[in-house]
């Protein structure tokens, strides 16, 4: 089975207020906010965790779910964020990541 | 050759609008006078505008004015075009030029435009929000179409100075914020006065059965002021500045929500 890496986008402003991630698209303005499981992937997302592994580590101890609907929900999700350009996704680590570390 | 000499005469008129007066350069007289007379009050008499334009006028009129903003930047020359105009302009030079038809409108939404990246370096913004002085000090009232931006404007007492009923143009300075009138009018159809204040406070509109202030937390207000500045290129490093300059205003200026009946007796909470 393949595995997933996510990278952040680095042409995301990104902020965390309040608990509450907030990130807007540098392509077209559009603010998004993070809802807790989405928070994660992204402050997870350093292109060289597997997503299988962010789960395991993060979202699984965080909530009481199954791992392999973990996971599902959690690609779903992760390709969700993709589309809107949030994050990046690639079979291979993605080692050309440069940061944009959440503040 | 007299009739050349005047077919090559240019005509000019500074606008100060937030203090940053742009000059505008036109060979058509009849045009010149109606800028003059949409920007009255913000006609600046400065030698030494931040920005200039030179203005084409296209005969006849160019497309749908109601076509998306494209604003972009290529090699340090911005690049705007809307159905109804196209600009260019260079910061680094601070020239720049516009083609369009012989209507205010067009212009004004270029004035907007070239504010907003302006200000967009700087930490300010223009924001769809209401602004007014009371006693010495500024007031935004910001919300979508139908919050109630031009019903708070038209509501306040004699004594307030009305900055705007529609967008209100917001820079930033060492120890805080200052509203600055702009002409850029609503409903109202009144242009703001010319003047300025420190930002006491934004309150964020909403309309109820009854007039009352709540405190927002610093989230729901940052999400509520981005969704409301202005902003139209498609740049990484403006939208991270705007981004930004949004969390650092809300983090000095207090801001609330305001639930208003509409009548009168809500300046009575203001100020």
């Amino acid at each position: 089975m393949s595995r997933l890496y996510l990278a952040r986008n680095p042409r995301v402003a990104a902020r965390a207020l309040d608990g509450e991630m907030m990130i807007m698209s540098g392509r077209d303005s559009n603010l998004f906010t993070l809802n807790k499981t989405a928070t994660i992937l992204w402050q997870a997302a350093d292109g060289l965790t597997p997503l299988d592994e962010i789960v395991g580590r993060r979202i699984c101890s965080e909530f009481e779910v199954e791992p392999s609907v973990a996971l599902q929900d959690a690609e779903s999700l992760a390709r969700d964020l993709a589309s809107h350009e949030i994050l990046q996704l690639s079979e291979h680590p993605i080692p050309q990541f440069n940061g944009g570390v959440a503040r | 050759m007299p009739e050349l000499a005047a077919e090559l005469e240019l005509f000019s008129v500074v606008l100060d609008i937030g203090g940053i007066p742009v000059r505008l350069n036109t060979g058509d007289p009849v045009f010149l006078r109606m800028l003059q007379e949409r920007y009255e009050g913000f006609l600046g008499s400065s030698e030494r505008a931040e920005i200039e334009f030179d203005v084409d006028l296209a005969r006849g009129k160019l497309a749908d004015p109601d076509a998306d903003v494209q604003v972009s930047q290529t090699d340090g020359r911005w690049q705007l075009t809307r159905g109804d105009f196209h600009a260019e302009w260079e910061p680094l030079s601070r020239r720049g030029r516009i083609r369009q038809s012989a209507n205010p409108y067009s212009m004004d939404a270029v004035l907007r435009i070239v504010h907003t990246l302006v200000l967009a370096r700087q930490g300010g913004f223009l924001v769809h929000a209401a602004s007014a002085i009371r006693n010495g000090r500024a007031f935004l009232f910001a919300g979508v179409s139908g919050a109630g931006k031009t019903t708070i404007s038209r509501l306040a007492p004699p004594h307030v100075t009305l900055l705007t009923d529609e967008i209100s143009y917001v820079r930033k300075h060492s120890n805080g914020y200052t509203a600055f009138g702009t002409p850029f009018a609503g409903e109202l159809a009144k242009v703001g006065e010319n003047v300025s204040a420190e930002v006491s406070a934004l309150y964020l509109l909403a309309q109820g059965p009854e007039n009352l202030i709540e405190p927002v937390p610093a989230a729901e207000a940052t999400r509520s002021l981005l969704a409301n500045i202005l902003f139209f290129a498609e740049d990484d490093e403006l939208v991270r500045s705007i981004f930004d300059s949004a969390f650092e205003f809300v983090s000095r200026v207090p801001v609330s929500r305001l639930t208003f009946v509409p009548d009168s007796r809500v300046w009575e909470l203001i100020g």
